[in-house]
């Protein structure tokens, strides 16, 4: 299972990687190994601004339904197109193009309260 | 894995419910059918005996042909879909697994002293190999053309000289066959399948249930517990086709009140826009009104959509009709369209 040792991670699996300021979010691979192929995401406007702990969005597979949460508070600056047309980008490069948004973060301390990779690890049982 | 009918099945193989969806409409698709279950019904009485319990016309069938039929009760509501078999000496009625104990039972019950109905899910296994390559690769493995077996026909082929009832049926909307032979050469038929298929350069994948789900579903074929069920009768599901009203069979009077009556609602596809429909979602007018719910929901690989089948009141089945799904507390646009989204290969 693949951990990105650039990003942290909310318990519920979503990540945050800082680049350039802004934080790309999107779901590790084990969520989407757990979800299966996704086939739907609904992600919010560019401009919307969210609070951490809030939900973004929605991710559905053939077998389940989600709430996709915010782990870090900010503004909403870029929304993967492609993944809304293309949602099978989640399960193959979940870290790579198929990120979810970007943030501008109103709040950037947020970031080091997440888990790490060595700690998600242990969280979902690896290491 | 996952328990389904009391056996432990595979929803998915590592391929994936999508891509073993796509491969099968593309190649070959093989499935362990397994669970599913086969009576064998035979003896003097047999004959009249079958057409008074299924709704299909079977006093046509004559060797090598087979028919899709309902098993009602005197409500009207379906116990099983079926498969009904014209063997020469007897007839082979393949039903749903998690059906089988309650269909043999049902036969049982019914039959007169001269009619003989055993069991013989136990002795039997069965595997479905569909898809635009499925012939031309049983075609390589038995010992005769199955090309030359008509749709919804049967034969007595051979392979690898394991002797097998191949029927020119499935539930995927694809062309290929169901494959009846002895139990203990399970794995024997199955691993010489995917290895011919392999040697031959015919892409051929084990499908799990969720993929045999969205095949089934773009295809416009039921399933029981979901479009049809005790509760549900063939008349508001659309399959009055699979009825002869010429005969007798049980159910009969039943279907005959409702058509007269009118149903209170009908079975209808929907395609949602903006999430996933599921089974028991709610359907709502545009302004709000409850008009039904969905008995199955999904995307759909192949045509690209998002849909569902869902029951309505009569006023809103018209094809074009606009309609809410609510999803997860918030109500999504949605249009009723025609059913089947795909057109299986045996209307083509």
């Amino acid at each position: 299972m693949a951990i990105d040792k650039n990003a942290r991670y909310l318990e519920s699996h979503e990540y945050a990687k800082p680049e350039g300021g802004n934080f790309v979010i999107g779901i590790s691979d084990h969520a989407q190994a757990e979800l299966g192929d996704v086939v739907f995401v609904e992600l919010p406007a560019v401009g919307k601004t969210i609070a951490k702990g809030a939900t973004f969005g929605t991710i559905e597979s053939v077998k389940a339904a989600s709430d996709l949460y915010m782990p870090v508070s900010g503004t909403v600056v870029e929304v993967n197109e492609a993944v809304k047309n293309d949602p099978a980008l989640v399960n193959k490069d979940c870290f790579g193009a198929g990120w979810l948004i970007k943030v501008a973060p109103s709040n950037p301390a947020e970031f080091d309260s997440l888990l790490d990779a060595s700690a998600y690890g242990k969280a979902i049982g690896e290491e | 894995m996952a328990p389904f009918a009391g056996y432990d099945m595979p929803i998915t193989y590592p391929t994936g419910a999508i891509e073993e969806h796509l491969v099968t409409r593309r190649s070959v698709g093989l499935f362990d059918i397994d669970h599913m279950g086969q009576l064998e019904i035979s003896g003097a009485g047999a004959d009249a005996f079958v057409s008074r319990m299924v709704t299909a016309k079977v006093s046509d069938l004559v060797p090598p042909m087979a028919r899709y039929s309902l098993l009602l009760d005197e409500k009207g509501g379906v116990i099983d879909d079926l498969f009904v078999y014209r063997l020469p000496q007897s007839w082979w009625i393949v039903v749903n697994a998690s059906n089988r104990a309650k269909d043999f039972e049902w036969f049982k019950a019914h039959a007169p002293e001269d009619v003989a109905v055993v069991d013989r899910s136990d002795d039997t296994y069965m595997i479905a190999v569909q898809g635009p390559r499925a012939i031309e690769l049983i075609d390589k493995v038995a010992n005769m053309a199955v090309s030359s077996i008509q749709r919804f026909n049967w034969g007595n082929i051979s392979i690898d000289g394991v002797p097998v009832l191949f029927g020119r049926t499935g539930y995927t909307g694809e062309d290929g066959g169901e494959l009846f032979f002895p139990a203990a050469e399970a794995q024997h038929v199955w691993e010489l399948l995917l290895a011919k298929g392999e040697a031959l350069s015919i892409e051929t994948r084990p499908i799990g249930l969720a993929a045999r789900d969205s095949l089934r579903f773009e295809a416009g074929m039921p399933l029981h517990g979901h479009e049809i069920s005790t509760e549900i009768n063939p008349i508001e599901a659309g399959f009055k086709w699979a009825c002869d009203f010429e005969k007798e069979f049980i159910g009969k009077e039943a279907l005959l009140a409702i058509i007269d009556k009118g149903v209170s609602r009908k079975l209808v596809g929907i395609e949602v826009f903006g999430g996933v429909p599921r089974e028991g979602y709610e359907v709502t007018s545009p302004d709000g009104k409850a008009i039904g719910h969905c008995v199955a929901g999904m995307f759909c690989p192949t045509v690209k959509k998002y849909a569902a089948n869902a029951f309505v009141l009569p006023d809103y089945a018209k094809v074009g009709t606009e309609a809410s799904v609510v999803i997860r507390g918030q109500p999504r646009k949605a249009v009723v369209v025609k059913r089947p989204l795909y057109l299986p290969a045996y209307r083509r």
